[in-house]
């Protein structure tokens, strides 16, 4: 049938989202589902120019409620399905993805925030962190990760289909609008190559063989009948979820030890997080920095761990304070005083951190 | 010699999950009925991938000894041609109510047809919300007294009943199969849902039956006035018939030639 999209290593100079197409055709995945929204549309440009070749599949919806509920229809059918989004789409999207939730289907769904409320800023934010990990009408069953640059936008995005296919829950990969559009170096690689293993993705439905004959039918329900039969069924999903944090959840922390200030950050965020603590350590600064990978699961001990007597936590994000509610959540009954840097929709720069904590040190 | 006291099931039926759990009278174990000997006599059991909606339709997740999908209300449809793109050996179905069709979920149904996606949709029409306790849906009737129009349907302020059928003939390409049936015919109704499904089958286009039912419990209705309203009433307004059948046109292509 088809070639491998990509053999040995690729070096490359692209936008985001043709990372993310790319990482898509690396990872196996079969078939695409999405309507159009800004900043994600080029995902499903690159996406649906290179599929021929590799005998994959792509479907434009009619909304992103479609685009969801059809990328479960994939899922139930045994492929690798993904969808990708933004904003006011990532809100239509919670309902399929609630779903996914509820019957444990590995729906990978590509985020790329733009500004919010509402319709707001085709560009940039922070602002749908809340959302993608806690949306829907549960208790947000979901795996969260935040690459903050092109390359691991192409890892992590390979690593998403894996988790979701061995865990089943819906797997996202939270860029933004700045990351989406920017060109920056990354390199392609086979994820195989590289001792990848894929996890082989299983038909729920249309399984060989003829139901009540040769085998049981896959029935499959969201709706219960009474309250202790849902609650019976949620606590397998959180037990699930408990045993597998430790597995998924991952982060970065640097010069921590010593610092007074420890610099909180994810995301694109991030590199400026890091540049800061670079420069004021070069100035003899004790600043350091956490960094959640993993927005759901969080790292929550390993932060809890640093958030010690005396310390201030600075929380960067282009969000109000979204980021923030997860960290508190994380290291509450901890004493750190918590200093918050909030810019809704709006990049944050080196020399702002860097001022900042200046400012409180 | 024994005789047994109740009619065959047909062989697609999952006994396990029998008796249904639909209320005495209620049309949906009739219309599924239809459909089970449809999937027997077209031998299709082991391809058929079967989604119900939410409302009473959600009663039918474990009603086939085939693969079934329980969805979201309205969404029935864009899960069973998500599934239809990723495996089109599968014969997917996507049964509803007229609540989850014609108001949610038309989204869903008018670009699957105007796609001709080639998936078979099946409704009950029994003109009100069940499941939810009687109030209006879209193919509640002029005057007709529901819960949320106590003084009857008043089409000044409420619109005219929708009219699927007739809707989704005009928006769906060639190869399409579009037909209304009821509960009041059954032989029909089963032939209506068996040419859905060859339509499928053979790969022409979207397929879709309506079929006309009837809720007692929600019409408040005794034997003879729930059959009344079904048999004579509805027809009135919701013609039966079929309204697209690209089989007809096959042959009419044949005597034209």
């Amino acid at each position: 049938m088809s070639e491998k999209p990509i053999t040995g290593e690729k070096r490359a100079f692209m936008t985001g989202n043709e990372v993310v197409a790319w990482a898509a055709l690396a990872a196996g995945a079969d078939i695409m589902y999405g309507y159009p929204i800004t900043p994600q549309n080029e995902i499903m440009h690159y996406w649906t120019r290179q599929i021929p070749k590799y005998g994959r599949k792509f479907l434009q919806t009619e909304d992103e409620l479609s685009a969801g509920f059809t990328t479960v229809g994939g899922v139930l059918a045994g492929l690798k399905a993904f969808t990708a989004t933004a904003g006011p789409g990532n809100t239509l999207m919670q309902e399929p993805l609630s779903m996914a939730e509820m019957m444990r289907l590995p729906v990978v769904t590509v985020v790329q925030q733009r500004g919010g409320p509402s319709t707001a800023t085709v560009i940039y934010s922070q602002q749908e962190v809340t959302l993608t990990t806690l949306g829907g009408n549960g208790e947000g069953m979901r795996v969260v990760y935040s690459p903050s640059n092109h390359q691991e936008l192409f890892d992590y995005t390979i690593k998403s289909f894996n988790t979701a296919w061995k865990y089943r829950f819906p797997t996202f990969v939270l860029g933004d609008g700045y990351q989406a559009k920017m060109r920056e170096s990354v390199t392609l690689y086979d994820p195989e190559e590289k001792g990848i293993t894929f996890v082989t993705p299983e038909r729920y439905v249309g399984k060989p063989g003829t139901p009540g004959v040769d085998r049981d039918p896959g029935h499959y329900r969201n709706t219960y009948n009474t309250e202790e039969e849902l609650f019976e069924v949620l606590q397998q999903h959180f037990a699930d979820f408990e045993k597998m944090a430790p597995e998924v959840i991952e982060y970065s922390q640097e010069s921590v030890e010593d610092a007074d200030v420890i610099i909180i950050g994810h995301g694109v965020v991030f590199r400026g997080v890091r540049d800061a603590v670079k420069e004021l350590r070069e100035e003899g600064l004790k600043v350091g920095y956490f960094r959640p990978i993993t927005l759901r699961p969080f790292p929550a001990e390993q932060l809890k761990a640093l958030a010690t007597q005396g310390r201030k936590l600075l929380i960067a994000e282009s969000a109000q304070g979204q980021l923030a509610r997860l960290v508190k959540d994380a290291i509450y009954g901890a004493t750190a005083e918590i200093v918050p840097m909030f810019r809704p929709g709006v990049g944050i720069t080196t020399e702002q951190i860097v001022a900042k904590v200046k400012e409180v040190l | 010699m024994s005789v047994s006291p109740q009619p065959a099931m047909p062989k697609s039926w999952r006994v396990e999950s029998k008796p249904h759990k639909f209320c005495p009278g209620c049309g949906h174990g009739l219309v599924l009925k239809c459909l089970g000997e449809a999937i027997d006599e077209l031998g299709i059991q082991d391809r058929v991938v079967f989604g119900c909606d939410i409302g009473c339709s959600l009663l039918s997740w474990d009603f086939f000894n085939c693969d079934s999908v329980q969805t979201h209300h309205g969404r029935t449809t864009p899960v069973m041609t998500g599934i239809k793109r990723a495996n089109p050996d599968l014969i997917c179905i996507a049964y509803m109510g007229d609540g989850g069709g014609y108001a949610i979920g038309i989204g869903g149904i008018v670009n699957a047809a105007a796609r001709n996606e080639k998936v078979t949709v099946l409704l009950a029409n029994n003109t009100v919300y069940a499941m939810t306790g009687g109030q209006m849906s879209p193919c509640t009737m002029p005057g007709q007294k529901v819960e949320t129009a106590p003084y009857g349907r008043d089409p000044e302020a409420t619109g005219m009943p929708t009219q699927g059928p007739e809707m989704i003939s005009a928006i769906t390409g060639d190869g399409a199969y579009v037909a209304r049936g009821t509960t009041a015919n059954m032989r029909q109704l089963k032939g209506y849902i068996k040419k859905a499904l060859q339509t499928q089958m053979e790969g022409k286009g979207f397929s879709f039956v309506e079929a006309l039912a009837a809720c007692p419990t929600n019409w408040r209705t005794n034997a003879e006035k729930t059959w009344a309203f079904v048999e004579k009433e509805m027809p009135q307004y919701y013609k039966v018939g079929e309204k697209k059948n690209p089989f007809e046109e096959k042959k009419e292509a044949q005597q034209n030639g």
